[in-house]
């Protein structure tokens, strides 16, 4: 019954109940601002409860409130059918065989009624229906691990996904691609580097800044960039796919453990901090930026190593910081925190016995700057030192969230103080860098009239 | 048969055969005859501060080569929200097109180019919009709700128009008929082309964004004079408000034209109402034409049996000597004929003035298969560009009858297949009559393919935005501070006498209401005051540049000052020109260059006498009425501002007859 009136609520729900008017019927509606005709269409549930929508002959939508409806009929009845042609991939003798784990995000998206948003709902069946290029590139299989906004990635998927890649490499996949929502990517992209350990294949993460259902989305380019990684690149590592500049021109392979998303909207949000991308990719194939990467190989040596400890909070320093905030961790079972300290990986006096009690009592707390860029150095500064004292472990350049993720993976395998720190501290892939190169840190400023020739030249 | 095909001649005579006439000579039976329908989509650009979706300023213009960087982009087409996917939308995709935006940081965020969403909708643009929707009696829509309106040319960068309905079934009052409105919508306006050449299409972003509304009519009026007054009527209505822009671009009109067994064409942005008359008129005969050759083909074929051939040329068989073939060679571009089967007379078939039925190709392989003009040869040319032992050799090639036609085309090798797919598609569609497309009009009143006619499948509902809702109370507070309705204008300047070559100029240029303050507050005579304000104040306007300091309330204050002064408004024409040129200048500075001196009827009539004298002295004839011209031209200047000139002859008259 409910399901008649999809997404209404109260008033509306009401006045749609008294003329016996159901969400996909042809309607008449009389108010007392004119007479209107359309479809009814389903109402987000967030929206209130003092309009319906109604689609009308030219394809608008526009919503009625019901406050003015007098009359009301219903006239016809059509429910829409949104689907994406679903079309099996064809096989191409000679081409190399990828395998692509849909975990939803705006790569997969289409519209949802109900929230009135986009929600992951296209399988990657579905997604080749929309990017036949595909097929060009690759053969391709496709398995929904799970469909979820990349918000609600965690532990379980990241363990999850490392089981599933790793039995794919048994099978003898050439390359793997996971269809990913980017706000988290880098997360997810993270803890694959440090479950999957040593895999001979490309490990790609792709998403998309604009959902497919747009006609300028980079989903498609990112999706064809991806699976040109995968299956047909050389760098065998877990790495993230995405737009190089805004323009529709080529995509970066960033390593998987110093990537980090930098805008909240524009296509080339990813960025490789502190170093350069490994490589930049097209159509016509991958070019390596960095000459040191692990190469493809044949072998199928992969060590999967599926743990978390789901303890473990990250802690964004500002002036003022209480120290109950960290009391309140401990008394939570917080195991492990790492901070995102200032300059060079500082915090204020006041938190400092909070921080001696926790370590006392076990919890492992490790520092990283939020500059993002640079290394932690606490040897400048006499509060580094003291903060060292305490028993705080500074972690080089390792950016916040791949600690974060890192300290959870390590807690998941021992809780030994002296193990935690050597895992923490030993880098897995280039977590840890033992250099930033010169050209690792470019954050340029326009108005600057150089700055400004080569926006206006180079960077599309 | 005969074997001296003349094509200028078929074209002169299939033009016959079609009953295509000059419009002057074409009557209203006439497009009742063959179905003359037609609607407007009328555009026009909302006076506002800022943009419609985000806080840029609107407005501000850019010459092409005033940008700070580049962005590239490619469309793909996207689902409808009812699962569909749009034909022209596919078309797009199918020209892989290179879309390159200019930008500038002045003018475009990245909201522009789709690197941000949108920020909440400019409310003071959505008042302006309402307003103007409820003069045009819309019911107006509880709640708004922003849609995606799908374009993959690229003028947009995100691959759709965000627009939303504000309301529907509304009307307007011509002369001798009422006029439905389907809709009237709110939507950002798109890019301004710089250039397309091939595979590539550059656009500037300066006016992207900015607020636009779209009134659109039932396709309700009947003769091209009728579509004109339509759109001459809703220029008016929005003008009236006072809260759109003027000046170039600012409106433009989409006219949908068929006629009977034709289908909707779309004249894309007219820039002119001037033109509107003519380029519908073109256009109905022209699908006129399509049906006539229609008939013509299916005398001949059932479309399932017509197929034509091809194949690939070589350079080195023929003796070209037309240099875009013989550049194909350097181009590694290939060159490939086709036989069109019983096409003969076809390809010249008169279509428009001036063009024939093979320009029709033409045009789509430039747009579609992004071939650069000329594209295409064929054996019905007017001029020989291919001797006629080429086309012979080609002819035996392929076998073809007497009654057979061919085309020549080159290019890319990627684009050429597409070509040949094109070229199919639109001789099947020849059997179907006149296909859906949107057309760019021409200044001598012709069109030329511009796309395929994009459907209802193109809409989907904007998830980034919210829907608003617009109460009561927000709408009669618009609703009371409404100008009249066009059409009680039009009957008043009747009433008023207004001169009727002066109607055009005082409701596009929105001076009715000055003038009707100025009547009523200054209870002057209502023909004298409209009758400066059509014909010396439109001299004024077209003879010199207007200054910024300008404004319509500096007439009503200079009015008002010649009220004060107790001056004779006959000055007026004198002091318009000057206000016009020195805004800033005091009413009464204006009066000493002049020269104006205040006088008396008895102080203006004085000097009559030694006039009746002076010009027995200087006389060359006796009749006393040049003796009153002369002695009125005397008088003249001393009596302007002060008197009727009328009671002053009278005078003269009294003295000298
Ligand atoms: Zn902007």
């Amino acid at each position: 019954m409910k399901d008649l009136f999809q997404g209404y609520k109260g008033k509306a729900l009401e006045t749609l109940k008294k003329y016996n008017v159901r969400v996909w019927g042809k309607a008449n509606i009389k108010t007392t601002r004119g007479t209107f005709n359309g479809t009814i269409l389903p109402r987000s549930e967030n929206d209130d409860d003092q309009h319906i929508v109604l689609k009308i002959e030219t394809g608008y939508n526009i919503g009625i409130n019901v406050g003015t409806i007098s009359d009301m009929k219903e006239t016809g009845y059509k429910k829409a059918n949104y689907k994406v042609p679903e079309k099996e991939f064809p096989y191409t003798e000679g081409q190399p065989q990828v395998k692509l784990f849909g975990t939803g995000g705006t790569i997969a998206s289409r519209l949802d009624y109900r929230t009135g948003a986009v929600i992951p709902a296209f399988s990657p069946g579905e997604l080749y229906g929309s990017v036949p290029e595909l097929a060009d590139i690759c053969n391709l299989s496709t398995e929904k691990v799970f469909a979820v906004f990349s918000e609600n990635m965690g532990p379980k998927q990241y363990i999850a996904l490392a089981i599933a890649i790793g039995k794919e490499i048994e099978n003898g996949i050439d390359g793997i691609i996971i269809a990913h929502g980017t706000d988290t990517l880098h997360h997810t992209a993270a803890a694959l580097t440090y479950m999957v350990q040593n895999p001979p294949v490309p490990i790609v993460l792709v998403g998309s800044q604009r959902s497919s259902d747009r006609p300028s989305s980079d989903a498609a380019l990112n999706l064809m960039h991806s699976a040109v990684a995968a299956g047909h690149g050389d760098i065998a590592e877990v790495m993230v796919c995405m737009f190089g500049p805004t323009s529709d021109e080529y995509g970066f392979l960033h390593r998987g453990t110093r990537v980090r998303k930098m805008h909240s909207s524009y296509r080339s949000t990813f960025r490789t901090l502190g170093d350069t991308p490994i490589a930049t990719v097209t159509q016509k194939g991958v070019k390596p930026i960095k000459k040191v990467y692990n190469h493809r190989r044949k072998d199928r040596n992969v060590k999967i190593l599926p743990y978390f400890e789901e303890k473990v909070s990250i802690l964004y320093y500002y002036p003022n910081m209480q120290p109950d905030i960290i009391d309140a961790l401990v008394a939570c079972g917080y195991k492990g925190i790492i901070i995102a300290g200032t300059g060079l990986g500082h915090v204020n006096k006041p938190v400092y016995p909070a921080l001696k009690k926790a370590i006392e009592k076990g919890v492992h707390i490790f520092m990283t700057v939020q500059t993002l860029w640079g290394y932690v150095n606490m040897f400048v500064y006499d509060t580094g030192r003291d903060l060292m004292a305490l028993g705080v472990v500074p972690l080089d350049n390792m950016l916040p969230e791949a600690a974060y993720i890192k300290l959870g993976w390590t807690l998941g395998q021992t809780n030994d103080r002296q193990k935690v720190i050597e895992i923490m501290q030993t880098s897995i892939n280039d977590e840890i860098t033992k250099r930033e190169p010169y050209n690792g840190y470019l954050v340029y400023q326009g108005g600057v009239p150089e700055v400004e020739q080569f926006v206006k030249n180079f960077r599309k | 048969m005969s074997s001296k095909f003349d094509p200028q001649k078929n074209y002169q005579q299939t033009k016959k055969q079609v009953g295509y006439m000059e419009r002057q000579q074409t009557a209203p039976e006439d497009y009742r005859r063959i179905g003359f329908m037609s609607g407007l989509e009328v555009h026009q650009q909302l006076d506002t501060k800022e943009k419609l979706f985000c806080h840029c300023p609107s407005g501000v213009f850019h010459r092409n080569e005033a940008y700070n960087a580049e962005v590239i982009r490619h469309m793909r087409p996207a689902m409808s929200e009812l699962g569909g996917y749009d034909g022209t939308a596919l078309m797009e995709f199918k020209t892989r097109k290179n879309i390159i935006y200019h930008i500038n940081n002045e003018t475009a965020c990245t909201y522009e180019v789709d690197d941000t969403p949108p920020f909440k909708i400019n409310p003071e643009a959505l008042g302006h919009a309402l307003k103007i929707s409820l003069l045009c009696n819309l019911n107006i829509v509880g709640e708004v709700h922003i849609t995606r309106k799908q374009y993959l040319d690229g003028s947009i960068p995100t691959g759709f128009q965000r627009t939303a309905i504000l309301g529907v079934n509304g009307h307007i009052q011509l002369s001798n008929k009422k006029v439905n409105l389907i809709q009237l919508s709110i939507e950002e306006d798109s890019c301004r082309e710089i250039a397309d050449i091939a595979h590539n299409r550059w656009y500037k972003t300066d006016r992207l964004g900015m607020p636009l509304i779209e009134t659109v009519t039932a396709p309700e009026l009947m003769t091209p004079n009728e579509l004109k007054e339509a759109a001459e009527y809703i220029r008016y209505l929005n003008r009236s408000t006072g809260l759109v822009r003027t000046g170039m671009g600012a409106g433009r009109e989409d006219v949908n034209v068929s006629c009977k067994g034709g289908s909707r064409v779309e004249i894309k942005g007219v820039a002119h109402n001037k033109w509107i008359p003519e380029l519908s008129h073109n256009e109905v005969f022209r699908q006129w034409a399509l049906l006539h050759i229609r008939q013509l083909l299916k005398e001949r074929f059932q479309k399932e049996e017509w197929k034509m051939q091809f194949q690939q040329l070589d350079l080195l068989e023929y003796h070209f000597s037309y240099q875009p073939l013989l550049d194909c060679r350097k181009k590694e571009h290939q060159i490939v004929a086709i036989n069109l089967p019983g096409c003969k007379g076809i390809l010249s078939h008169f279509t428009q003035p001036g063009q024939m039925f093979a320009d029709e190709i033409s045009q789509r392989l430039k747009v579609i298969a992004c071939i650069e003009l000329p594209n295409l040869l064929h054996s019905e040319q007017f001029e020989n560009i291919v001797s006629k032992n080429d086309f012979d050799k080609i002819r035996s090639k392929f076998k073809a009858s007497e009654t057979d036609a061919q085309f020549i085309i080159w290019g890319a090798v990627n684009d050429i297949q597409t070509a040949i797919e094109i070229i199919e598609e639109r001789f099947k569609m020849i059997f179907d009559g006149v296909p859906n497309e949107t057309r760019k009009s021409l200044a001598n009143g012709t069109t030329i393919f511009e796309r395929v006619l994009p459907g209802a499948d193109r809409m989907y509902p904007d998830t980034d935005s919210a829907p608003i809702p617009l109460s009561d109370e927000y709408i009669n507070t618009l609703q009371a501070n409404l100008p009249e309705e066009t059409y009680k204008r039009i009957s008043l300047l009747k009433e008023w006498e207004t001169p009727i070559d002066s109607h055009t100029f005082i409701l596009s240029k929105n001076l009715f209401p000055v003038i009707q303050e100025i009547i009523e507050r200054f209870q002057y005579n209502p023909k004298r005051i409209s009758t400066i304000f059509g014909h010396t104040y439109k001299h004024i306007v077209g003879q010199y540049k207007v200054r910024s300091e300008f404004n319509y309330r500096k007439l009503i204050a200079l009015f008002h000052f010649i009220h004060e002064q107790e001056l004779h408004p006959n000055i007026a024409p004198y002091l318009l020109p000057i206000l016009y040129q020195h805004p800033s200048m005091d009413f009464a500075s204006m009066l000493t260059s002049l020269k104006f001196k205040k006088r008396s009827m008895t102080e203006l009539i004085a000097p009559i006498d030694f006039l009746i004298e002076k010009f027995r002295e200087i006389r060359k004839t006796d009749d006393p009425k040049d003796a009153a011209n002369w002695i009125m031209g005397q008088l003249h200047h001393q009596a302007i501002g002060n008197i009727e000139l009328s009671d002053l002859r009278k005078n003269v008259d009294k003295r000298v007859l």
